[in-house]
């Protein structure tokens, strides 16, 4: 999954950019995305170049829409596992955090392993919880592990960032941990949490393509990483680019799913949601 | 030509029974080498306004740490009256908590600490109406301006009703104005309520203006070295400001304190 790469700053500052309106800046990015379809479509047809090695994006809709009944199927499973990562990851890098920042013990003992889990590629540890797991559980896991870490650092980042000062007057005012925790900390660790989760949606998804993949036809798989390559197997390179379109369509409205929730919470107070005045 | 009472007294006599702070020996070291303040033996009567005035880094802040608890001594004794659960403090900066409105930022000591019978939103109301703010209780503090948030954090300190309101240079980064603004305000505060009110700075304008004792500190690791008391007609007003009393005093501190500053600088 690739993030559209803003546009380099033009003349001075970033002010023309700033100065676009939301309606101009949605119409550019259509243009821009309108103009590579259409000059996708030209090198296919100009250079003739057969389907089984570049298919045109028509060809490409049309697999899509022929297809349509086993790839969201696919895509179901797959956004499932997705999410069941994700909220695992979610729900398991806070929860390590907050235990983190109660204990230095306990942080001290088990941040290697989460390091050793971070830095490990997954595509290397998928074989052997397939081998360990039930599939659909090593699948989940793959992607808890690769989104879980963001959660966790950025959530541990974001309790440690707390005004000196500020946890001084909670101390003045005889604050316990339990409101030290939920009046203080949470809420200035929110930004850093979200930042968080805004990445671990991403990677939830790419691990849970990475063990599909590795799963490969070993199992009932039918994620959508599946019948990409089980299409390749079988030379269906058009429904592979309808499946690997999906993907990223998917990616894209998680991380869009995960933005406007982070706008939602942020936005009467945080830096990041506010508008250029007031 | 008038004669101007500048009473210049050690300070250090033990605790009496109308003492609301009371330091005896205290010093400070944070790293093994870095002795940051004292000896330090130091008093404040009831009711009293103390300005602590000092070179920047000699532990004024520390010292103001220290005697709110939110700092431990490395040596010596620190008594409150009252056991010291009744003390409001105003940091350097406004230290509002972003994501909460103004209402609640004030209302936080009173959820915090609970006391007994307490109607929370008839005291914030109270608390920001004596600091001008009445209207910007649904506000958040990026709505504000910078006095603006300084008195939000004043009214937080109030809304307490502590006896003892310890403030670290909480006007240092305002302009002349609005500091001029705040300072009476205070004084006007601190002559209603009668709050013992000790008060760090390093501006000797300010420290005689506002305070009925100053307190001059030496480099780090601070140590007392004079004290003055400021005795002029109360209420003090904009006139005091201009009079040649003012001056007289003024100049007398900040006599002091250069040579406080020059006692330790060659070394
Ligand atoms: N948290 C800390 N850790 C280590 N040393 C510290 C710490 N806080 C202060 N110091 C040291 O203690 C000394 C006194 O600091 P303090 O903040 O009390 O000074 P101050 O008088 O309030 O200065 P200023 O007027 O600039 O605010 C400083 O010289 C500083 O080096
Ligand atoms: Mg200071």
């Amino acid at each position: 999954m690739t993030s559209p790469s803003p546009p380099p700053p033009t003349g001075s500052e970033a002010s023309a950019r700033d100065s676009l309106a939301p309606a101009v800046r949605v119409l550019l990015s259509l243009a821009v995305l309108g103009a590579g379809v259409l000059a996708w479509d030209a090198l296919v047809r100009f250079k003739d170049i057969p389907p089984y090695v570049l298919p045109g994006p028509g060809l490409v809709a049309a697999t899509l829409v022929q297809d349509w009944p086993i790839l969201w199927r696919s895509l179901l499973t797959t956004l499932l596992t997705t999410m069941e990562g994700f909220i695992a990851a979610a729900i398991g890098g806070i929860a390590l955090a907050l235990l983190f920042n109660q204990s230095k013990w306990l942080e001290q003992a088990l941040l290697p392993y989460a390091i050793i889990l971070q830095v490990t590629p997954v595509i290397a540890i998928a074989p052997l919880l397939l081998i360990y797991l039930p599939q659909q559980t090593a699948v989940v896991v793959c992607a808890w592990i690769v989104a879980f870490f963001p959660v966790l650092s950025n959530t541990t980042l974001g309790l440690n960032s707390v005004d000196r000062n500020l946890a001084g007057l909670f101390r003045l005012y005889g604050a316990s941990r339990m409101q030290t925790l939920r009046y203080l900390k949470l809420p200035a660790a929110l930004p850093h949490i979200l930042g968080g989760l805004r990445i671990a949606g991403g990677l939830s998804l790419i691990g849970a393509v990475v063990a599909e993949i590795a799963a490969g036809s070993a199992g009932a798989g039918s994620g959508l990483a599946y019948r990409i390559a089980e299409s390749g197997y079988r030379l269906n390179i058009p429904r592979m680019f309808a499946a690997l379109l999906l993907l990223s369509m998917a990616g894209v409205a998680i991380y869009m799913c995960l933005a406007a929730v982070s706008h939602l919470m942020l936005r009467r107070w945080h830096e990041s949601a506010l508008g250029k005045e007031k | 030509m008038i004669d101007y009472a500048i009473a210049s007294f050690p300070s250090g006599a033990g605790p009496r029974a109308g003492d609301a702070v009371s330091l005896k020996g205290v010093t400070k070291r944070y790293d093994r080498d870095v002795a940051a303040l004292g000896p330090v033996d130091f008093n404040v009567r009831k009711g009293d306004f103390v300005s602590l005035l000092g070179p920047s880094g000699c532990g004024k802040s520390t010292a103001l740490r220290i005697i709110a608890g939110l700092s431990e001594p490395t040596s010596g004794r620190v008594q409150l009256a009252g056991g010291g659960r009744s003390i409001g403090f105003v940091f350097q900066e406004p230290t509002l908590m972003p994501w909460a409105t103004v209402r609640d930022n004030v209302a936080l000591p009173l959820k915090l600490s609970r006391p007994r019978g307490a109607d929370i939103g008839a005291r914030v109301e109270v608390a920001l109406a004596r600091v001008g703010l009445a209207e910007f209780a649904a506000a958040y503090p990026r709505q504000l301006s910078g006095g603006m948030k300084m008195r939000v954090s004043l009214a937080r300190a109030l809304v307490t009703d502590p006896d003892v309101l310890l403030m670290d240079e909480p006007f240092a980064a305002l302009d002349e104005i609005t500091r001029f603004h705040l300072n009476n305000d205070l004084l006007a505060l601190w002559r209603g309520l009668r709050k013992t009110v000790i008060f760090v700075t390093h501006s000797v304008f300010e420290s005689v203006y506002l305070s009925r004792r100053v307190v001059v500190m030496t480099p780090r690791p601070g140590r007392i070295c004079a004290e003055y008391a400021i005795d002029t007609a109360e209420p003090r007003s904009e006139d005091f400001r201009t009079s040649a009393e003012y001056a007289a005093y003024c100049r007398e501190v900040s006599a002091a304190l250069s040579r406080a500053v020059a006692g330790r600088a060659p070394r």
